[in-house]
């Protein structure tokens, strides 16, 4: 690939509607700090103001860019059914009811405007997903493109960036992820006395880092996309700037974070002096096609890029910050970590070996079998033994990456599907764990330990009841996404004759639900008079935030067939 | 909830469209939503909603059993709908003649444990929990599909856990805790073992399905690896039994429960166990249980007797029976894997007879607790003559429990001991020797309890109320009955038990039902018979 300064540079093809998920997101983030440089503060009645618009904008917002993005005008079929005047109508009611719902839920700006332009993103993705889409192929025809299960994979960035089913549904899971931590944020960073656009703008970065890292078809876009991810992320958790503990994350993170970012930089040099190409599916072709005699630069590489993602997913050895940047960091920014960022990891992980490396799989699935053992085992145990509930929390995510680990080990579409229903499963429940504790927490953020959680049971029974279900779920018990995300997990680790995994993954499970058992019981069985605590109250942003993700890992428990049907339709692809 | 109940007393042509079974466990889980909307304000009603909720899932049970053919082997009203389609997984109920009994228990048994006791504190929430585990109690006697079995199967470890952790005496959290890791380690590796089952099953035969009567038929999978998945299921069934020497978090889980999840769980949850040996353990992987049937027989031997060693040897009365339980689930599972007629039928007619007696002996022994608080056999004393009918009655009972001729506890304990006879002679010999511990610690906690001088508040303790003797009454009745007269019982499951002992001898090269030629048919004539051999062995 040598380039004349004569050659004309090829100028890729772009496809704007697929990569309008993470456009939505990262000019979501550009408006609103450009925005709030203007603007530092409006009075009270016009930012009341102003915020009630929020709804229906959005819902507007949501509207045109699904207009944009898909074939047809959303919601087309709906308006043909019951006729044009009462569909406006009716449209008409949803932008009044918006306004008034904005108004009930006692919101900030900031915050409903990231959680629109969450699911703004959001709809896009969905758009992508259900709807194939029209644009001006090369010839200058109008070409119909789809990509969740009506085809795909689409390059939309050239060969660097594609977006097929499997990319759209981490990238609908990690904007609605924004949506829900935008909305536990709201309350909490003014019960914190720390609120500014600052935390949400992160947030919305973050986001488009890891929507842009899910599709990633080159090496040095991941790394690119995985870097716009952690530094937004390492300058949230360092964000409570008045707690010790909130800077040490936030610097351990950064420093471990930049450690393994090193490692993932060396990994891809290698796979790039071993294969000669930096894109996946170059790589793909040429390990295809190619039988390299002397493949220990490969290896290397395999060694090193799994250990920048073996960081990044916090599986053992590698998982030693977790439990500090876990609890040092503002509760609802961890809920942001444990759910999107973890997913983003995974995503990329599978996207490399699963699907680039795939001919030497017989190299690098032993390695994740020991990583997926070591990390179910220590994570789960390890929890058992912590007084504080958020550690807790921090040490049973490590043993969950190690179930999705046992997923990515079954090196099949199984496994994958199971990893996409693990990774949706596990965002909402993780997003609504975190999401009670960072309300129980009060202010100062320290209220986490066991001890804080006493008697939860009697001071808010809502609440304890909503904690005490995430827990059931993430322990696996039945009638939950949790049991149905281990049943698959299990399910593909059979499938792919790995029974002793299988195995060790149960006993985990099990473990961990001893850890749970623990919270439940403090929150229920505790010592403590009910009546010597004070009554929780709840904001009604962080009670909308916890009421979602509830309705959702319960709903989806008792009946998984769509995600299930969604997980299996999210293949896995390249572009190009 | 009015129309529900009407709908129990509907005719056949409804009977033919509507789902019975999906109702059965439909309606408590309903019942629990609106215990949950009710107002605080108005605690009496909570249990008067669950009592009504519950009767009326009773009479649902009724219902099946009036619809039930007898004579038929095959699954009947069953009701089904996909649920996972892309995995095969259907939400599949039905009903034969091994769990038709079992779900009349659990419908009969809920209504009682509810009315029987009230709850010291919140409760709303008690008696939500209690109808959810009746809800999972049904699905899992019901479940026809290994996915929802599993989902039931561990379900009703939730309600269980709040029922002894948050109402529950003494050591309430530690058992709570204990009960709830036991059994899910046992279900979480049987989890594997499904998974498994399914999988290479589908790879042998193409269909991935979770049915148990396809999984059943097709028995696609090696010797070996069926061995191994069977193990799995074992250990799950065995930790819920509980089989020796899985039992150790049973007797902290029945002495700090509160009364009725005492006998919720000695009446309908240790059946899980049983149940699921006889439902999945046998009919999935005949080969496997036969391979394993001399194991099996022994730890159930061994628990007879060290169940009733260890319950001779306890102070407090609720202990007593709980290893008695040890005792008389030991007999269930050597009948169970005699893999005969008589030990099959003599195994599941000794799950409801135990449902029965231990049921009712939990009740009466709440009640002392309730009366004297205390259940120290030594505090106690000479109850007899301030308490006559009490007395009488736990007489009744505990005579049922020890297997007296003319009372249930006979019949199954028979049946159980005749099957095995026929096939481990020596350990059957051994087995009976517990019938006799049995009525020795059993006996002697009735003279410790009862008889003698009654000092202090022993001396004024209250005699069985009214209200207490109506909930007493259907116990007595049906133990009475079925001691008197089990045909009708027996010829309802018949058919399903020779269907499975059938299953098993087609599937599995040289095996064949053991019949000991000395012993005459069992049919119709185990009164007079019976009698004998057991006033021989005493």
């Amino acid at each position: 690939m040598q380039f004349q300064l004569s050659d004309p540079v090829d100028t890729p093809e772009i496809i704007w509607a697929g990569l309008a998920p993470v456009l939505a997101l990262a000019a979501g983030a550009v408006l609103l700090i450009m925005f709030r440089s203007i603007v530092k503060r409006m009075p009270d009645d016009l930012n009341a103001t102003a915020t009630a618009a929020l709804g229906p904008v959005t819902v507007l917002g949501m509207w045109v860019v699904g207009g944009l993005v898909g074939n047809d005008v959303p919601l087309a079929g709906l308006r043909d059914d019951i006729g044009e005047p009462l569909f406006y109508v009716a449209l008409f009611a949803v932008l009044v009811l918006s306004t008034a719902f904005v108004r009930s839920l006692e919101i900030g700006f900031d915050a409903a405007f990231t959680v629109g332009v969450g699911l703004i993103s959001f709809v896009a993705t969905v758009e992508l997903w259900t709807d194939s889409f029209r644009f001006v192929g090369p010839s200058g025809d109008d070409v119909l493109l789809g990509i969740g299960p009506q085809g795909g994979p689409i390059a939309a960035f050239g060969t660097q960036y594609g977006v097929d089913g499997f990319a759209l549904v981490f990238g609908g899971v990690i904007a609605l992820a924004v949506a829900l931590t935008a909305l536990l944020l709201d309350n909490y960073l003014r019960r914190e006395g720390i609120d500014g656009v600052e935390m949400y703008v992160l947030l919305m970065l973050s986001a488009a880092g890891g929507v842009l890292m899910v599709g990633a078809n080159d090496l040095i876009v991941l790394f690119l996309a995985l870097e716009t991810l952690s530094i937004a992320v390492y300058v949230m958790a360092a964000m409570h700037s008045r707690r010790a503990e909130s800077l040490e994350a936030g610097l351990k993170y950064f420093v471990l974070g930049a450690f393994s970012s090193a490692f993932l930089l060396y990994g891809i040099a290698m796979v790039y002096g071993a294969t000669g190409s930096l894109n996946l599916v170059e790589i793909r072709d040429y390990l295809d096609q190619v039988v390299i005699a002397d493949n220990a630069m490969l290896l290397a590489g395999f060694a090193f890029l799994l250990v920048g993602f073996g960081f990044k997913v916090a599986a053992v050895p590698f998982h030693s910050w977790t439990p500090d940047v876990y609890q040092g960091a503002p509760t609802p920014v961890v809920a942001f970590m444990a759910s999107a960022v973890k997913a983003a990891g995974f995503a990329a992980l599978l996207r490399v070996f699963y699907l680039t490396f795939l001919d030497y799989r017989a190299d690098w699935q032993p390695a994740i079998y020991a990583l997926a053992v070591a990390t179910l085992l220590v994570g789960a145990i390890l929890a058992v033994v912590q007084r504080d509930a958020k550690r807790m929390l921090a040490y049973s995510s490590i043993s969950h990456a190690g179930f999705i680990l046992v997923g990515v080990q079954a090196a099949t579409d199984r496994g994958v599907a199971a990893v996409v229903f693990y990774a949706a499963a596990y965002t909402f429940m993780v997003v609504g764990s975190f999401g009670v504790l960072s309300i129980v927490s009060g202010r100062g953020d320290r209220g986490t330990s066991l001890d804080d959680l006493d008697g939860l049971g009697g001071r808010n029974p809502m609440l304890a009841f909503a904690l005490t279900l995430f827990l059931f779920a993430q322990a696996g018990v039945p009638l939950t996404t949790g049991f149905v995300a281990k049943f698959e997990i299990i399910g593909a680790a059979v499938d792919a004759r790995s029974f002793w995994l299988a195995v060790v993954a149960m006993i985990s499970a099990v473990i961990s639900a001893f850890l749970y058992l623990r919270i439940v019981l403090s929150m229920y069985l505790g010592t403590a008079d009910d009546d010597a605590k004070e009554p929780i109250s709840v904001h009604p942003t962080a009670a909308l935030a916890v009421g979602v993700a509830l309705a959702l890992t319960i709903g989806f428990g008792l009946v998984p067939g769509p995600i299930d049907q969604l997980a299996n339709e999210a293949i896995l692809a390249l572009a190009g | 909830m009015s129309s529900l109940l009407l709908a129990t007393e509907a005719t056949d042509s409804v009977a033919a469209s509507f789902p019975v079974l999906s109702a059965l466990v439909i309606l408590p889980v309903l019942g629990a939503l609106l215990l949950l909307v009710l107002p605080k304000s108005r605690p009496e009603h909570f249990k008067q909603v669950a009592f009504l909720v519950s009767g009326a899932t009773a009479g649902l049970a009724v219902w099946v059993l009036t619809d039930f053919q007898t004579g038929s082997a095959d699954f009947q009203l069953v009701d089904t709908h996909s649920w996972i389609e892309s995995l095969g997984i259907s939400w599949t109920l039905g009903v034969d003649g091994i769990s038709l009994w079992l779900v009349v228990l659990t419908g009969l048994i809920f209504p009682m444990a509810i009315i029987a006791m009230d709850a010291e504190h919140d409760p709303k929430a008690y008696f939500a929990w209690l109808l959810v585990l009746e809800a999972g109690c049904m699905g899992v006697f019901l479940a026809l599909d290994l996915f929802a079995f599993f989902v039931f199967f561990e379900i009703v470890l939730i309600p269980m856990y709040f029922l002894i952790g948050k109402w529950g005496h003494g050591e309430r959290a530690y058992a709570a805790t204990k009960f709830f890791i036991y059994t899910m380690f046992g279900s979480a590796l049987m989890l594997v073992g499904i998974l498994s089952l399914a999988f290479l099953n589908e790879a042998e035969t193409g269909v991935l399905t979770f049915n148990l009567v396809e999984l059943a038929e097709s028995q696609a999978i090696a010797t070996t690896t069926a061995r191994w998945i069977f193990l799995s299921f074992a250990l799950a069934f065995a930790v819920k039994v509980p089989l020796f020497p899985f039992h150790t978090w049973l007797p902290d889980a029945h002495t700090n429960a509160p009364t009725a999840g005492s006998v919720i769980l000695a009446a309908v949850m240790l059946k899980l166990g049983t149940y699921g040996f006889l439902r999945f353990g046998v009919y999935l992987f005949p080969e496997a249980a036969v391979w394993f049937a001399p194991a099996l027989v022994t730890l159930g031997t061994i628990g007879i007797i060290y169940g009733a060693i260890a319950a001779t040897m306890q102070r407090d009365l609720k202990r007593l029976v709980a290893y008695s339980s040890v005792a008389h689930l030991g007999f269930i599972v050597i009948g169970t894997f005699s893999l005969n007629t008589e030990g099959i039928e003599g195994g599941i007619l000794q799950m409801v007879n135990h449902g029965l007696s231990t049921g009712a002996l939990f009740l009466l022994v709440g009640w002392i607790y309730d009366r004297r608080h205390t259940r120290e056999i030594s505090e106690l004393g000479g109850l007899q003559k301030p308490a006559p009918i009490f007395a009488g009655v736990f007489m009744v009972v505990m005579l049922s429990s020890v297997g007296l001729p003319g009372l249930n506890g006979f019949v199954g304990e028979f049946l159980t001991l005749l099957g095995a006879f026929a096939a481990h002679r020596w350990w059957a010999v051994v087995a009976a020797t517990g019938v006799i511990i049995a009525a020795l610690y059993l006996l002697w906690a009735y003279q410790r309890v009862f008889h003698g001088p009654a000092e202090g508040d022993n001396a004024t303790m209250q005699d069985l109320t009214f209200r207490e003797g109506l909930i007493m009454a259907p116990f007595l009745v049906g133990i009475v009955f079925m001691g008197v007269y089990p045909k009708p019982v027996i010829e309802r499951m018949e058919p399903a038990v020779d269907a499975l002992i059938a299953h098993v001898e087609f599937h599995v090269e040289d095996f064949e039902e053991p019949t000991a030629d000395i012993i005459a048919p069992v049919e119709g004539d185990h009164g007079g018979d019976g009698e004998g051999e057991e006033e021989g062995d005493h």
